[in-house]
């Protein structure tokens, strides 16, 4: 993890994924905004990659930058001729003092709290974990969180059935 | 790199809580939401690679102990899911409201009501 490729690349993909996020909730065109927030998804999912998580690095492309964009920019395609383009709301000073305060409270509280890290060369087990991740990930959403893995199931169900009667057209009452 | 990939995600975090706090257009607040989403993604991420686990560090074994490392990384599988279903309710409702109001700024729909 320490070695210089690997640490260009982390920082190249901060980069990517800050300055377009950035971009997305300064940008005036909606579907500029659209746009770059798929950049952003991919950053993510390069930082992902970076850190041993491959299948999650999988799934945010697929989901995110595949299904949750295309949602988005049909949204802001179907919208488009309404409204005053991007405009902020008259508590913009209040949000930028708000995030920025944040900000800095949490950089202050992880750079100050004690953590119980690994060791830089993972023990022969964990290791092992780490480089058959699908595997061990199916075998713990099918046996630790056995019962999140089927309510996420009902809230799918839930969810689709709740879009449909949303956007329905009400022919009779 | 695990407080650095930290601050990344408290980042990411903060734009999103700024997009929010600040946009007028209802798909800029969802799209900001999304951007939030994703900052705690990368520290769930972050935490399942670089934390060592209780059971691990009460020197317990066997497979189900080891794999407490990936814990980190199936919460962040679970949160993906409830994003994706957070956003095609979100946008259904952007159409429904865009149908009954002709409108999207979320300033001027503060009523719920018809």
């Amino acid at each position: 993890m320490t070695s210089g490729i690997e640490q260009a690349a982390f920082w190249l993909l901060a980069a990517l994924t800050i300055g377009a996020a950035l971009l997305v909730v300064h940008a005036t065109s909606m579907f500029r905004a659209a746009l770059l927030l798929v950049v952003s998804f991919l950053g993510v999912a390069g930082i992902f990659a970076l850190v041993n998580a491959e299948f999650l690095a999988v799934v945010q492309v697929l989901i995110y930058g595949g299904g949750i964009s295309v949602l988005v920019i049909f949204a802001v395609m179907a919208t488009r001729d309404l409204g005053h383009g991007n405009m902020h709301t008259q508590y913009q000073p209040v949000a930028l003092f708000a995030g920025s305060s944040l900000l800095g409270l949490l950089i202050y509280a992880i750079v100050q709290a004690e953590w119980t890290l690994l060791p830089e060369t993972l023990p022969s087990p964990l290791a092992d974990v780490f480089v058959d991740t699908p595997a061990h990930l199916g075998q713990m959403l099918l046996s630790e969180f056995v019962l999140a893995f089927e309510i996420a199931g009902v809230l799918l169900l839930a969810v689709v059935v709740g879009a449909l009667s949303l956007v329905r057209e009400r022919t009779d009452v | 790199m695990f407080e650095r990939l930290l601050i990344v995600s408290a980042v990411l975090f903060c734009i999103g809580l700024y997009g929010v706090l600040s946009r007028r257009h209802i798909i800029a607040v969802l799209i900001s939401v999304e951007i939030m989403f994703n900052g705690v993604n990368v520290a769930l991420v972050a935490f399942s690679r670089f934390v060592e686990p209780a059971v691990v560090r009460l020197g317990q074994t066997g497979s189900v102990a080891e794999r407490a490392v990936l814990t980190g990384q199936s919460l962040a599988l679970f949160a993906i899911v409830v994003a994706a279903a957070e956003v095609a309710l979100g946008l259904a409702l952007v159409i429904a409201m865009v149908r009954r109001r002709d409108n999207v700024d979320v300033t001027e729909v503060s009523v719920m009501r018809q």
